[in-house]
């Protein structure tokens, strides 16, 4: 399943990035890589972007950009 | 200690506090802010410690060092090619393992480095315990933990860096595992250390790692320094081949996981476990100010709270301001040559005219001083990334950013904005395809200078339905601003790069005062020193195009015999009027003058004493010219007050007649001429034509302009009234053709060399300045010409074009954005 899919309050295991050359390495670059365990903390108002928080940081990201990262659910 | 000079860059990731260090070594008057990225430009400083002079480069902070932002290309070729003599890295010590990332890619590239483990009191208080004496012995480098912000571990910081910057060893190298994949380096970097010369400057392990992860600025090098660079690339590209298919995964990627696989090791052995993880108080604040319904409720109420401290409040300052300019100009004008009786000096005239262009734009800059101070506070409160985040999901539609949500409300999303501050903070927006289109579309928001005239124009002929025109003009800008940053984004700008969005949301932090004035007085600055200058020049060319060539000689003669004749009526009425001996010759030009003074300054005065003392101080300057100016119960003096009236106001027309004339005559007025015959389909006449042209320097004078060519006929008769009279043919329509021309006019000077300095290009300054002309030119015909052919009221018209402006922004909206390459 993709990052996109899980909802505020779920957490999960970064299984695989599919996104290659920009997004791909954004998503490395700020520190979301296989293994990674993290957490949906929630929508925008708009349900559009998603925050998350990963290592005691918070990123936001895109629905459409979330799509590329494989995640497992814990 | 062997040198005495040294170059330093500093280096670390967004919001790690490098500015504050940056601040902290040189004393500099710039900040820190949580906004990614407000350290794109680069910033240099220079400290003195212990004999030896260092010059600090603040490199833009990055996450990492690809060539894939231009940011980190910055970064890096300064790296290359300036050789610094020691490099620091300021890394967040709360964050270790993700600021070890940047901090390994460093240790790659060979340079000396120093860890500068920042904001020690953050990890403390979370409860995270770092042996730095281990971290050091496992990078290979010093690492000094430091709480700058509260100022402890600065002096060990210096000490150092002059013992890395003095030290003639080369650094340690650092050499990140990368398991199956060292083979293949070990490999490529054989592959090119036989070039010799050519690569010596440039680290071959690191080199190769880049040649492996596919970076372009990589291969371009080998392109441009190898001797067979079709052979080596092709050589690489064969081995990332192999590695994918072995091992199932690209190669760049399997060396960030091997980056965050090294730096997850290291950060378990150097940090103790943290105590309890408690939710960050930033974390609770989010819950808030992101809430579903609060966040935009809240973001309603900053961006409110801006418009009125800024724009509201603003204003009112510039009421006591004001006199302070006016005073410069009544200075001024003290020192220019006196008007003659209808031919002002030219360098006077010329000198008053650079004199107001100017006092228009010092007048905004109390608007702007606040408005630079609160832009850096949200900045640094950390408020900016939230506001992205509450509003992407509407401006991504449109192919815009999240970001572009602060310029669009400083534009003036509704009335009263400006393009300046507008456009000056596009920079923060990560995108470039957004980012030129918000920089593009902001000078069609409603700015400040574009009000007065739809007051004008709806005062006239939307009378009856003032509050809806309004709302129609402050609202309509923003339909068309979408939709168009929607075209270009699919047109003109496609080929842009495009950033994924992902954005830190840091943590939120109390800005501090020093701060905050610190970059408000910068930005004033930077407005004063790289508009002011150019606006001045741009004035006079106007001012010259508006009053040459000028009249005729057989004009002038004319003008002169009225002014004869209206001298020599005077003089006969006045005659055997024991004053008349007062006003001969030259006194006659006095006494106008006198008069002119005395008026100015009665109506300055304030309160009944303030008018006695000027009374007092005019009395003793010329008692017999005051008697004419008051004359009280003097019948005498009374009749020579009336026929001077009667020849004040005669002169006052006569100029007035002049000035309108040469604006006839004048190479602008030509122009505008010449273009009727194309405008008259957007219901524009010349003059318009000529208001129009000359708003260019500042949007300002397009009321004033049509001021001085709807002449008065009578004393005290407003704008609106002569406007009227003047242009019997003129109806609702053209006045909304006019308005939403306005709404579409070209950047004014200053914004355009905002334009100029966003972009980087004058080619985009141009297509700034052309493209409005082209789209107001193309929505002015179709209100004017669509509206006659269809027979609508003014008001149909306004209706019709909401509504259309409103279904194509809906539309738009629908439209798939180009799908990036992923």
């Amino acid at each position: 399943m993709t990052l996109d899919n899980l909802r505020p309050g779920s957490e999960c295991l970064v299984k695989r990035l599919n996104a290659h050359d920009k997004l791909g390495q954004r998503l490395m670059d700020m520190g979301v890589y296989p293994g990674l365990k993290m957490k949906v903390i929630r929508n925008a108002p708009l349900e559009d972007p998603m925050e998350l928080e990963l290592d005691g940081y918070y990123l936001s990201i895109r629905h459409e950009e979330a799509r590329f990262v494989e995640v497992e659910d814990r | 200690m062997k040198k005495k000079k040294a170059l330093l860059a500093l280096a670390g990731q967004p919001n790690c506090g490098k500015s504050t260090v940056f601040n902290a070594l040189t004393g500099a008057s710039q900040h820190v802010a949580n906004y990614p990225g407000v350290t794109v430009e680069k910033m240099t400083g220079s400290y003195r410690y212990d004999g030896m002079k260092v010059e600090v480069v603040d490199l833009p902070g990055t996450y990492s060092l690809t060539s894939y932002s231009p940011e980190e290309r910055v970064s890096r070729d300064f790296l290359l090619h300036e050789k610094p003599s020691v490099v620091v890295n300021v890394a967040d010590a709360s964050n270790l393992k993700r600021h070890l990332y940047l901090t390994f890619q460093l240790l790659e590239m060979g340079v000396p480095l120093v860890v500068d483990l920042n904001m020690m009191d953050v990890a403390e208080r979370r409860g995270i315990d770092i042996d730095t004496q281990e971290l050091s012995r496992q990078l290979g480098a010093p690492v000094v933990p430091t709480a700058i912000k509260k100022g402890r571990g600065k002096k060990e910081l210096f000490k150092s860096i002059n013992s890395v910057a003095g030290s003639e060893r080369s650094p340690k190298p650092f050499n990140v595992d990368y398991g199956p994949l060292e083979p293949y380096l070990t490999q490529i970097e054989n592959e090119f250390s036989e070039n010799g010369a050519a690569f010596e400057n440039y680290p071959g392990r690191w080199l190769a790692i880049k040649l492996v992860e596919g970076d372009s600025e990589a291969q371009k090098l080998i392109r441009e320094h190898h001797s067979t660079p079709g052979k080596v690339l092709e050589f690489i590209e064969n081995k990332r081949q192999e590695f994918e298919s072995k091992h199932n995964e690209k190669p760049e990627r399997h060396i960030a996981f091997s980056r965050y696989k090294v730096a997850d090791t290291i950060s378990r052995s150097c940090v103790k476990p943290k105590a309890v993880s408690t939710q960050p108080l930033s974390d609770r604040a989010d819950a808030i100010i992101c809430h579903k319904f609060l966040g935009p409720l809240i973001l309603v109420g900053v961006i409110y709270l801006l418009y009125y401290l800024s724009i509201v409040q603003g204003y009112n300052v510039t009421n006591y301001t004001w006199p302070l300019l006016a005073k410069i100009r009544s200075i001024t004008e003290s020192f220019l040559p006196a008007p003659g009786f209808i031919d002002a000096p030219l360098i006077r005239s010329m000198t008053l005219w650079f004199v107001d262009s100017i006092n228009a734009l010092l007048n905004y800059i109390p608007i702007f001083f606040i408005l630079f101070g609160l832009i850096a506070i949200l900045e640094d409160s950390g408020y900016m990334p939230r506001m992205a985040f509450i509003l992407d999901r509407i401006f991504n539609r449109y192919g815009l950013h999240g970001q572009s949500t602060l310029p669009m409300v400083l534009g003036g999303i509704y009335v009263g904005g400006c393009a300046v501050p507008g456009v000056m903070s596009c920079k923060g927006i990560p995108c470039e395809r957004a980012r030129f289109a918000t920089i593009l579309t902001i000078p069609m928001l409603n700015c400040l200078a574009k009000v007065p005239l739809y007051v004008l124009l709806i005062n006239i002929y939307f009378a009856d339905y003032k509050g809806p025109a309004m709302f129609f003009i402050s609202t309509i800008s923003l339909l068309m601003v979408l939709p168009v940053a929607k075209i270009l984004t699919l047109t003109v700008l496609k080929n842009k790069d495009t950033s994924p969005f992902i954005m830190e949301m840091p943590p939120y932090h109390i800005p501090t005062i020093r701060g905050v004035l610190g970059r408000a007085v910068e930005r004033v600055w930077l407005f004063i020193r790289k508009i002011i200058t150019i606006v001045a020049a741009i004035a006079i060319i106007i001012f010259i195009l508006l009053q040459f060539p000028g009249l005729s000689d057989e004009r002038k003669a004319y003008y002169d015999t009225e002014k004869d004749r209206a001298i020599a009526g005077f003089y006969q009425k006045i005659e055997g009027n024991p004053y008349a001996e007062y006003v001969q010759g030259e006194n006659l030009m006095a006494l106008i003058l006198y008069w002119n003074k005395y008026k100015n300054a009665k109506m300055m005065a304030k309160g009944k004493e303030a008018a006695l003392a000027i009374n007092e101080k005019f009395k003793a300057e010329n008692p017999a010219f005051f008697k004419i100016v008051q004359p009280k119960r003097d019948k005498e003096a009374k009749s020579v007050n009336k026929a001077f009236k009667k020849l004040f106001s005669a002169r006052k027309k006569l100029l007035r007649e002049i000035k309108k004339e040469k604006i006839d005559n004048s190479f602008l007025g030509r122009v505008g001429r010449a273009m009727e015959p194309y405008t008259q389909y957007a219901g524009f006449n010349w003059r318009v034509n000529v208001s129009l042209l000359a708003s260019f320097a500042a949007k300002e004078s397009s009321v004033a302009t049509l001021g001085a060519l709807y002449e008065q006929e009578e004393e005290g008769e407003t704008l609106e009234t002569r406007m009227e009279k003047g242009e019997k043919g003129f109806t609702p329509l053209h006045a909304l053709a006019l308005m939403l021309f306005m709404v579409l006019y070209p950047p004014c000077v200053a914004t355009s060399i905002m334009v100029k300095i966003q972009t980087g290009q004058i080619r985009w300054m141009i297509f700034s300045m052309l493209f409005p002309i082209v789209l107001g030119t193309a929505v002015a015909t179709l209100i004017f010409s669509g509206g006659t052919a269809l027979e609508l009221t003014g008001l149909q018209a306004m209706i019709a074009f909401y509504g259309l402006a409103l279904a194509i922004t809906i539309g738009m909206g629908f439209l798939k954005n180009k799908q990036k390459t992923i």
